[in-house]
């Protein structure tokens, strides 16, 4: 892990206009990456999953974007013109989304999707693509790459779809991945099975990783960093391995919400919230 | 033990028979046979039901008592009612629908004659209007709320109330009489008439078979204008019904996934989303093309085209119960025919509906 900076976000918000009036989904988060996997925690709508979007700018059409500074290497992705986003999604930032049940397109085989994601950014010919693809679906551990490359995303599991999406967006070699909720929509069983294939690969290619989450434990045990977010606000950052040290009491609300195998098995406790720390 | 073996191998051979290709043949042969059944049914019935004496128009209000009940005999129709329906099938499935009153012909052959005018005319202006009427609906969806929208949706609302009638002759007055683009009512200049013989009947296809340009281009400035109208009206309803379904589609999570991958927004509209919003359009594309194929008699009126709509209308006015019966079954027939290719087709279209 390197200390160079890859992202640097200062001051982001992304509000909505809707009908009932503006609503602010993030409100002034800041934080640096590195070569690292940061985790980012919260309830829904806390803001976490519009801070990734943000990132791609791809919040939705009715949303507004502001930020003192959205920097990503030498490209400022606060000002950039469709044309200049192109290059930058997929290529060098990309996300992997939470339901592969929605996100992958129903009437296009498997393999054209992870082709068009390659063909996309590098110039190759169909045959060295389809080549690269199957590579890829066997990086994720596919066990029969040929049969799934020709199938349907209906015709596949769950844990084969999400793996199917990490292909999909891992194939280009981008720097950065923002993973918003890849597990949630999965069997428990085969959550970690996912994880562990996601993590292995952003470390054997040297990506950074923005993962997130409601899980908390699942974050600790995948992140070096984690920042913890209440009503579009940080509340607190620490270090994965130093979570129950954490001083916020939202935090430490929410760590308390985990039931635990041994200690006393009567209710767990109830979140309790001040309206102060949506002030921060 | 061996009872059960072979009741095993006979339930294998029957899971068989149902599923696979062929299995997919037969049920759909299937129901292809319990639909066309139904549809017999339900004419044979308002035949019957209709208060007009086929006798009655067959003979004359002046025939004496005794050549009456002769020619109701002969008819069959002093027959119980089920051996009547059961003379009916078998009749239609030999291709005899009787003779018509009207035309003295068999009404087989006049439908023979009627239909391929029909088909022509709802064939092209089916053609014009998917191929406008799609990309218009893109169009207002990708632009939706701003002046391609509300352009689109005027030319829909437009087609959709003004009356036909009224459109068909504002078309000839203009087109065919003042700027003389087009040629009038008729499928081709009565002079040319004689000059065609109707080998599938369809006049653009006859022509090229003879290899007349001047006669095609004579059929082609025939059909252009009635086509173009019915066309307006089914381009409406499709543009209409695209701009809906690629809305729905364009809201959808692998929508957002081809952004994040970074694909172009001419990829993501007309590859991605357009390829999910076919699979139903190809259902409305087919019931308005139907609709069309059933004769639009006040087109068919005005252009004095000689379609089944015509043919269908002018029978019913003149009792003619033969003839409208076995229109009514081709219509249907028709119907049939095109709901079974829509559903080929959404299958070809859709990978969840193949089983």
């Amino acid at each position: 892990m390197s200390n160079e900076t890859l992202l640097s976000v200062k001051n982001l918000e992304v509000t909505f206009n809707t009908p009932k009036g503006d609503v602010h989904a993030v409100r002034g988060v800041s934080f640096d990456l590195g070569r690292e996997r940061l985790g980012i925690v919260g309830e829904s709508g806390s803001g976490k999953s519009q801070t990734g979007r943000a990132i791609l700018g791809l919040t939705a059409a009715n949303g507004k974007i502001t930020a003192d500074q959205l920097q990503f290497h030498d490209v400022d992705l606060a000002n950039l013109s469709p044309k200049q986003w192109r290059k930058v999604r997929g290529a060098r930032i990309s996300m992997i989304m939470q339901d592969p049940k929605y996100s992958l397109n129903p009437v296009m085989t498997i393999g054209d999707q992870i082709i068009e994601a390659y063909r996309e950014h590098h110039k190759v010919g169909a045959k060295e693509a389809r080549r690269r693809a199957l590579e890829m679906l066997e990086a994720v551990k596919i066990r029969d790459p040929e049969r799934v490359f020709n199938a349907y995303p209906h015709e596949a599991s769950g844990g084969m779809g999400q793996r199917v999406m990490i292909a999909m967006m891992l194939i280009p070699d981008p720097e950065l991945i923002i993973a918003d909720e890849p597990t949630s929509a999965l069997d428990v069983t085969v959550q970690l099975q996912v994880m562990a294939i996601l993590d292995d690969l952003v470390r054997d290619r040297g990506m950074a990783l923005i993962f997130i989450s409601h899980d908390l434990q699942l974050v600790s045990s995948f992140c070096d960093r984690v920042l913890v977010m209440y009503q579009g606000h940080v509340v607190e950052e620490l270090r994965a391995s130093e979570l129950h040290n954490a001083k916020h009491p939202y935090t430490k609300g929410l760590l308390n919400c985990l039931p635990k195998m041994d200690g006393d098995h009567s209710d767990l406790p109830i979140l309790e919230r001040e309206a102060s720390w949506a002030e921060g | 033990m061996s009872a059960v073996t072979r009741n095993n191998r006979n339930g294998r051979k029957r899971a068989r028979f149902t599923s696979g290709p062929t299995g997919t043949v037969l049920r759909l042969v299937f129901s292809l046979a319990i639909t066309f059944f139904g549809l017999l049914l339900v004419t044979f019935l308002i035949g019957r039901v209709l208060p007009i004496d086929p006798v009655l128009a067959a003979v004359g209000d002046r025939a004496p008592q005794e050549v009456y009940d002769r020619v109701r005999e002969e008819m069959g129709l002093n027959l119980p009612l089920w051996q009547q329906f059961f003379i009916y099938i078998s009749n239609v499935l030999q291709g005899n629908f009787g003779q018509s009153v009207l035309t003295a012909n068999p009404v087989l052959e006049d439908i023979k004659r009627v239909f391929p005018a029909t088909l022509e005319l709802a064939t092209l202006a089916t053609i014009i209007g998917v191929s406008l009427g799609i990309p218009a609906g893109v169009f207002a969806a990708v632009h939706k709320g701003k002046w391609p929208d509300h352009l689109v949706r005027i030319i829909g609302l437009a087609g959709y109330s003004m009356p036909i009638f009224w459109l068909g002759l504002m078309g000839l007055l203009i087109f065919y009489m003042k700027l003389d683009w087009v040629a009038g009512p008729g499928r081709l200049d009565s002079f040319y008439l004689d000059f065609i013989e109707p080998t599938t009947g369809l006049m653009l296809v006859d022509t090229l078979i003879e290899g007349d340009t001047d006669l095609f281009w004579n059929a082609v400035s025939h059909i252009i204008l009635p086509a173009s109208i019915l066309a307006y009206f089914s381009l409406a309803y499709i543009a209409r019904m695209t701009r809906s379904f690629m809305l729905e589609q364009l809201s959808q999570e692998y929508i957002l996934t081809a952004r994040v991958k970074g694909i172009s927004e001419t990829r993501i509209i007309w590859r991605h989303a357009l390829g999910n919003v076919m699979v139903p359009l190809v259902t409305v594309i087919a019931l308005s093309y139907a609709n069309l194929l059933e004769g639009s008699v006040l087109t068919e009126i005005i252009f004095a085209w000689p379609g089944l709509g015509l043919y269908i209308t002018n029978s019913l006015l003149n009792a003619d119960m033969n003839a409208v019966l076995g229109g009514t079954v081709v219509v249907g027939a028709v119907f049939i025919g095109v709901n079974m290719l829509s559903d080929v087709l959404y299958r070809l279209l859709d990978p969840r509906a193949r089983r």
